[in-house]
């Protein structure tokens, strides 16, 4: 069962959090900060694999992650989970963002956290990791925006869907940015209205 | 509640956003949550299915009782229906799998299970697996509902074939070659190679290796089952847990000797799931030995790792780098640690301990301990290293130094599980171990003599273990040494002569080795009533039967610790030496003939009888040594005042050695009335 995935930058600030199992805020941004401490000191040699922090179960729960340039990507998960599997999953994850972003950098992950969440959505459900076959997510994925774009997007919904957009208050944009060596593909912003 | 209104819409994009605020911020309102729940459940039965799998996935996230409740009882129904898509049935029997989690009791059995069972046939992978999760969990608690399972998975992993190995494969191959592929490591006789004529599962091969993942899970499926007949091969790395519930013996070995290769891989990620792997097996009785032989691999995993790096011309050995591979190859030999290897085990982790830190020490230190309880041939090894602990070099680190062996220490070994013998040093246990440990740290008594001109040493440092414990033999002679020896180093009388030889001072000196402050210290004397009254100084009119006691209290660590230690303040400390001529002694002996002024005691010598030391220890008594008295020139004289508040007892003693007989005899005679 998979407790929790996080992708955060290199200095520590995260991009995509979902957990899995209800944690109060605070307990959450601390679990962010272990994981990100117990990370940042490995090394790029060794293996990708640890046991899980004191927040998050200990030796019962562990942490598989991936360096990717700029961005780590963790998954813990308890016993039950193959570290190879789970290593696996996130590459998969990383090449369909690739395939649905087009060149997927960071800013995809700022400015499209809904699209990176309903991926997310194909390949892990109820803690349990739901779909491990890239075509078919890309698939589904592909599926939903012909949905969208038939619907007109969001751009065509009534005022009620941008208030809410708004007011979810999921991003947090910003001022300097700075992605390293990926490319920085500045966004439309009209679409946000 | 605008989100709530999202989901009642139609539309599609509304609706995403509507249940993605849902699952990202549910909150405990009830009012909120019905209207939630309605939504869903008109999701649910929709004929959209990206809807249905909407309201599925937010079932799922969110997990909570009152869904539970809602729904449980129509998710099954959505599992089998007929028409269903593959992405609507793979999400309802995750859903399904959840919502049994949190309330078992809410999810009924009934017709669905056995078409639950068929879905294991299914064509795509992705529903076989989920139905696999699921089935696995119900099986648990429901075995007979599910029993037709067995042989569907049987037959499904049997159908499981390798790729035809196409280009695209080696595609993806490359893309992910950060890694070796490790194909050529796994030796085909593992593999048992079924041609299949069913489903192209090149979407679901890893490294040539056909769907492991779904294997694996299969395999767990059929571990809630007594085997059916012939049982799966393990399959290569992967299969780590699913190694365990096979019992044939011979295919443990093969899968032992296959790890055994991965164990010098390049790759860091397989040496790691090779020891685990080999840890687990180690339990095994089958397997235990096979895990053994590989006991060298590990070894030099430890050390250094099979490959080495160029360095300009020069090939360099590298040393295992990875502290996690590390900690699971010390994990590994802690498992497959048995009366063969325990002496040679016990050697390499030892070789390392001045290395490490102080709380991977606490960790050896108790593991050495476990060692001495299972494996009696190697006690004898560790025992010298505990014994010899004081010589290791370790100036301001902490001493945590253990005590020989008490009996009371193996009762705190032993409550830890055998199986739990980690040696990474987490937290938690750390700090246990640290507790424990520090019980049987040494407290340092320094006792220092004031003259400048005292013949024996300036100062002597005994070590003396914390009694709490009961005092073995060689405390108590280490004891009897510190009341023999230190004596003639106390302080002598000041100038003025009415107080001669009124005045003993005791320092006791307290040294804090370890690095962490104790906090409320608090030394308190424990003694008899005779000897309270005379702390300050005095001199105790009454042979002192029972030594006083020295009980230190104070906080280490966070937990009080209490040490007590026997104060070597005896009679013989107040003796002054009294010079005196052969016929006075001799005179004075007659005179104090009354049986109740004499003691003898004739004891057989432990010891060589050796002049010299004879003279210091009874110097060290604190009498003086009459030389030439005796007309016997082997027998030893002394003559002493032992002085009180009130009165001056005179004492003569003769020790008369028989070197024929190896017996010594002792008169004392004292002028106590």
């Amino acid at each position: 069962m998979i407790q929790a995935i996080l992708v955060f930058k290199n200095h520590g600030k995260p991009r995509l959090v979902c957990f899995y199992q209800r944690f109060p805020e605070e307990i959450q941004q601390q679990i962010i900060r272990e994981i990100f401490h117990l990370v940042l000191k490995r090394d790029d040699n060794i293996c990708n694999f640890l046991w899980g922090g004191s927040l998050t179960g200990g030796s019962d729960y562990k942490l598989i992650y991936r360096h990717y340039a700029t961005l780590y990507f963790v998954f813990c998960g308890d016993s039950s989970e193959s570290e190879l599997g789970i290593l696996d999953l996130i590459q998969d994850l990383v090449e369909t963002l690739d395939k649905c972003f087009e060149n997927v950098c960071e800013l995809d992950l700022i400015f499209h956290m809904d699209k990176v969440c309903y991926i997310l959505q194909e390949v892990v459900m109820g803690r349990m990791v739901l779909e491990i076959n890239m075509n078919e997510i890309v698939a589904q994925t592909e599926g939903q925006n012909r949905l969208e774009k038939s619907e007109g997007g969001l751009s065509a919904a009534p005022a009620r869907t941008v208030s809410t957009v708004k007011n979810i208050g999921l991003l947090e944009i910003p001022r300097i940015i700075n992605t390293g060596d990926l490319n920085i593909k500045v966004p439309n912003p009209s679409q946000f209205v | 509640m605008e989100a709530v209104n999202l989901l009642s819409s139609n539309r599609y994009t509304e609706k995403q956003i509507g249940y993605l605020f849902i699952s990202v911020l549910v909150n405990s309102n009830s009012e909120l949550i019905r209207l939630i729940n309605n939504a869903v459940k008109n999701d649910l039965g929709s004929r959209n299915p990206t809807f249905t799998g909407l309201a599925l996935h937010c079932i799922a996230n969110v997990g909570s009782r009152e869904m539970a409740e809602a729904f449980a009882g129509e998710i099954p129904k959505i599992l089998v229906a007929g028409d269903a898509m593959d992405s609507v049935k793979q999400s309802a029997a995750l859903c399904l799998l959840r919502l049994y989690r949190t309330s078992p009791d809410l999810v009924p059995m009934g017709d669905w299970t056995s078409r639950v069972v068929h879905l294991l046939n299914d064509q795509h992978l992705g529903v076989v697996t989920a139905a696999a999760s699921l089935i696995t969990t119900l099986a648990q608690k429901n075995p007979e509902e599910f029993k037709t399972s067995v042989s569907l998975a049987v037959s499904r992993l049997s159908r499981v074939s390798p790729s035809r190995g196409t280009e695209l494969d080696t595609d993806r191959c490359a893309a992910r070659s950060q890694h070796t592929c490790p194909r050529c490591l796994i030796p085909r006789a593992v593999l048992q190679i079924v041609t299949s004529a069913s489903t192209d599962l090149q979407d679901y091969t890893y490294y040539f290796v056909p769907a492991p993942w779904l294997s694996v899970k299969l395999l767990r499926l059929l571990q809630c089952y007594p085997p059916p007949g012939p049982c799966p091969p393990s399959r290569g790395g992967f299969g780590g847990p699913a190694l365990r519930p096979l019992s044939e013996p011979n295919l443990l070995v093969r899968a032992c000797n296959q790890l055994g290769q991965f164990l010098q891989h390049r790759e860091t990620n397989l040496r790691y799931l090779a020891l685990e792997s080999m840890c687990a097996l180690a339990s095994s009785e089958f397997s235990h030995e096979a895990v053994k032989t590989h006991i060298e691999t590990v070894i030099s995993a430890l050390k250094a790792s099979s490959f080495h790096v160029a360095v300009g011309s020069v090939l360099v050995p590298q040393t295992e780098r990875d502290v996690s591979v590390r900690q699971r190859a010390v994990d590994l030999l802690y498992a497959m640690c048995d009366r063969s290897n325990a002496q040679q085990i016990f050697h390499l982790l030892h070789s390392k301990f001045h290395l490490c830190s102080v709380p991977t020490r606490a960790l050896l230190l108790s593991t050495y301990i476990k060692f001495v309880n299972l494996f009696p041939e190697v006690k004898g090894t560790i025992q010298d290293v505990l014994r010899s602990d004081s010589q290791l070099k370790n100036a301001d680190a902490t001493v945590l130094e253990e005590m020989p062996p008490f009996p009371e220490l193996h009762a705190v070994s032993v409550s830890r599980p055998p199986g739990a013998g980690r040696c990474a040093p987490r937290a938690h246990r750390t700090a246990t171990l640290r507790r424990r440990a520090a019980r049987g740290r040494f407290l340092r008594l320094t006792l220092r003599g004031r003259s400048p001109g005292s013949r024996l040493r300036g100062q002597l440092r005994q070590e003396i273990g914390s009694s709490r414990s009961i005092l073995n033999s060689e405390d108590v002679k280490m004891f009897t040494e510190v009341c023999l020896a230190v004596s003639a180093v106390l302080a002598p009388s000041p100038p003025s002569a009415e107080a001669a030889g009124s005045g003993r001072r005791m320092f006791i000196f307290y040294g804090n080795k370890t690095s962490t402050q104790f906090l409320s210290f608090t030394p308190t004397l424990i003694c008899s009533d005779d000897l309270q009254a005379n702390i300050l100084g005095s001199v105790a009119p009454r042979p002192l039967a029972e030594a006083a006691c020295l009980c230190v209290a104070h906080r280490y660590g966070g937990t009080f610790q209490n040490v007590s230690v026997k104060l070597p303040i005896t009679l013989n400390k107040f003796f002054q030496p009294t010079e005196m001529a052969s016929q006075d002694f001799f005179q004075r002996w007659k005179q104090l003939s009354n049986p109740q002024q004499e003691v003898q005691n004739i004891f057989k010598a432990k010891h060589p009888m050796d002049t010299e030391i004879t003279k210091a220890k009874i110097i060290g008594f604190g009498s003086a040594l009459l030389e030439e008295v005796d007309p016997n020139p082997a027998n030893f004289v002394g003559a002493g005042i032992i002085h009180t508040k009130t009165t001056q007892i005179g004492c003569l003693l003769r020790l008369e050695p028989n070197l024929q007989a190896q017996v010594k005899r002792l008169e004392g005679i004292a002028e106590y009335a």
